[in-house]
């Protein structure tokens, strides 16, 4: 093996990456604001890195190649033999010759084999958890069981197929009616701040458990709001951050009522909720995960959510 | 003219050798490992260098257990967590196997960052061993993320809201974090595909691509030769043969290779 020198072949200073940082940040910032800025910063980026690629191969071998000094022949010139040249002119063809096109070929049929093989695989791999999602409504009993005022933990397996581990938990409370309509607060247990699941800040009524096929009802006593034993976020009874690293209120589930029955419907996220009850003004946004803010500026740093 | 009869004991190596002689006809395998294994590094080399080896001896007790832990194991919601409880308490030895990658696991990642440690407290990341220090980052990520599908695998309370947990602190990462935590539960909640989806990653994808990147590791600690330590009188480029060994260990390493081939 050969020894190698520990001289780093490093290039000079240079300011072109600073350049590309800058056209990369507009680039980023461009795609949230607009496709044009993103374009300009995408430009820069380039040029830039055009430059930085140039200065960077500017002292290589690469494109420096030591000068062959010329040959100077000595004696007298040896006379050129009478006849046609050694060597016929090429003919166009041999400028693309078989064994290039060969090459080249299969090359090219391998990369194409190759992609009709793991394209597939790969779509195998990821659309699944992208396609056919979504949230089939689900009957959690009769409205006589959500007494007015008082919150009712309410666990039903969304998916029957999926067996516990599609358990979902949703504290429910009717507020009346407003308008002629029954209204309800339907408070999803999933954390705001990485998805623990949160409980009740006070005594459940276990003896008024109630039980129909797969949905368990248990009455609160009174509860002051909601909290997550996980990283210590608190709640109050709308589902309002009031303490801990949550960056959000909680996620809420959309509900509609047939035939007397409460059905709870998908879920949605919730950025905070003025007032309290029926007349409360829930700040409503399409459903995120945990942790993510969904309004203010931080929100630009999820664009776009996957299909739910 | 007349062939000297062998001695018993040259039969004796010659019966040996003969399967030896004729692996290494055929593939050179045996040449490559000795020259692997006897190669010359600095003589000033200390015991802080074998955190490397260590950290493979690690990762090959992981896949070793792995694999047979994997043949009681069940990657189904409705099994996972009974059949951790038979390997533990009912498979012969099965709480040794479990505990060694249970344990092991946490040795493994101790020793990757203690590994990194010296190769970065010695300055072996700088040229022209750059390219290195970034295929163990990547092996390092890679680590982690064993660490991370493992732990859901016992199927337990802990485990599944520890899960829960880190993909949401994964899907919390800009612009593609959503999607990633979506990737990672096969849907948008954690479901009953989760469990195989983490199994099918934590014993087939990574170690895969960890065993790979091992191999190109290796393969340029080999070409590129062991750092001195930085207190080493014989800084690279300036000591007797480029400062890979001293003219006394170049002497013994002569002799013994020597001894060796039988001069």
């Amino acid at each position: 093996m050969e020894p190698h020198d520990d001289h780093p072949h490093v290039p000079g200073p240079s300011l072109w990456p600073v350049g590309f940082a800058v056209g990369i940040v507009v680039l980023l910032i461009g795609l949230i604001v607009s496709w044009w800025v993103a374009g300009i910063g995408a430009a820069v980026a380039l040029g830039f890195a055009f430059m930085w690629v140039r200065d960077l191969t500017a002292g290589t071998a690469l494109t420096h190649v030591p000068a062959v000094p010329p040959e100077s022949p000595t004696g007298a010139a040896i006379p050129a033999p009478r006849g046609g040249p050694a060597m016929p002119p090429s003919e166009p063809g041999d400028r693309y010759p078989r064994s290039k096109f060969l090459e080249l070929s299969t090359l090219g049929l391998g990369g194409v084999i190759g992609g009709l093989v793991t394209a597939p695989a790969l779509g195998f791999m990821i659309a699944p958890a992208f396609l056919k999602q979504g949230f089939k409504d689900h009957d959690v009993g009769p409205l006589s069981d959500f007494p007015e005022g008082k919150y009712v933990v309410t666990t039903f397996t969304s998916d029957a197929s999926q067996g516990t581990v599609s358990r979902r938990t949703a504290f429910v409370r009717y507020n009346g009616d407003l308008n002629g309509q029954p209204s309800f607060t339907c408070i999803s247990n999933h954390c705001a701040h990485l998805g623990c699941p949160v409980q009740p800040n006070g005594p459940l009524n276990n003896a008024g458990t109630k039980q129909f096929q797969d949905v368990t009802l248990i009455p609160t006593i009174s509860i002051a709001g909601f909290g997550c034993p996980c990283h210590g976020g608190q709640y109050d009874t709308e589902g309002n951050r009031i303490a801990g690293p949550p960056v959000r209120a909680l996620d809420r589930y959309s509900f509609s009522i047939r035939n007397g029955r409460l059905f709870l419907g998908a879920p949605f996220s919730v950025s905070h909720v003025d007032g309290t009850g029926a007349q409360a003004k829930i700040h409503k946004w399409p459903f995120s995960f945990p942790g993510e803010h969904v309004n203010g500026i931080e929100s630009w740093l999820y664009p776009i959510q996957p299909p739910h | 003219m007349a062939t000297r009869r062998l001695t018993r004991s040259e039969q004796l190596q010659q019966t040996i050798m003969y399967p030896v002689d004729w692996l290494e006809e055929r593939s050179g395998l045996i040449g490559g490992v000795r020259y692997f294994l006897f190669r010359k590094v600095p003589g000033d080399t200390n015991w802080f260098q074998t955190l490397g080896a260590a950290t493979l001896t690690a990762f090959i007790v992981q896949a070793l257990t792995g694999s047979i832990l994997a043949m009681y194991y069940k990657p189904d919601p409705n099994s996972a967590y009974e059949s951790i409880q038979n390997i533990t308490n009912n498979v012969w030895a099965g709480w040794l196997v479990r505990g060694m990658h249970r344990w092991g696991a946490s040795v493994f990642i101790i020793l990757m960052f203690m590994h990194m440690g010296r190769v970065f407290l010695f300055g072996a990341y700088k040229y022209p061993r750059e390219l290195n220090w970034i295929i163990g980052v990547l092996l390092l990520a890679m680590g982690l993320g064993e660490g991370f599908t493992g732990y859901l695998l016992p199927w337990d309370q802990t485990a599944y809201w520890a899960t829960v947990v880190g993909i949401n602190i994964n899907g919390t990462a800009p612009f593609l974090g959503p999607f990633l935590a979506q990737f990672l539960q096969g849907g948008t909640y954690i479901n009953a595909g989760t469990l195989s989806r983490f199994y099918a990653i934590h014993m087939l994808m990574i170690p895969g691509a960890i065993a790979a990147l091992i191999g190109l590791h290796l393969y340029l600690v080999v070409r590129l030769g062991v750092t001195s330590p930085p207190w080493s009188k014989e800084a690279a480029g300036t000591g007797p043969l480029n400062g890979a060994v001293t003219t006394e260990k170049r002497q013994g390493l002569t002799r013994f290779s020597q001894r060796r081939n039988g001069r």
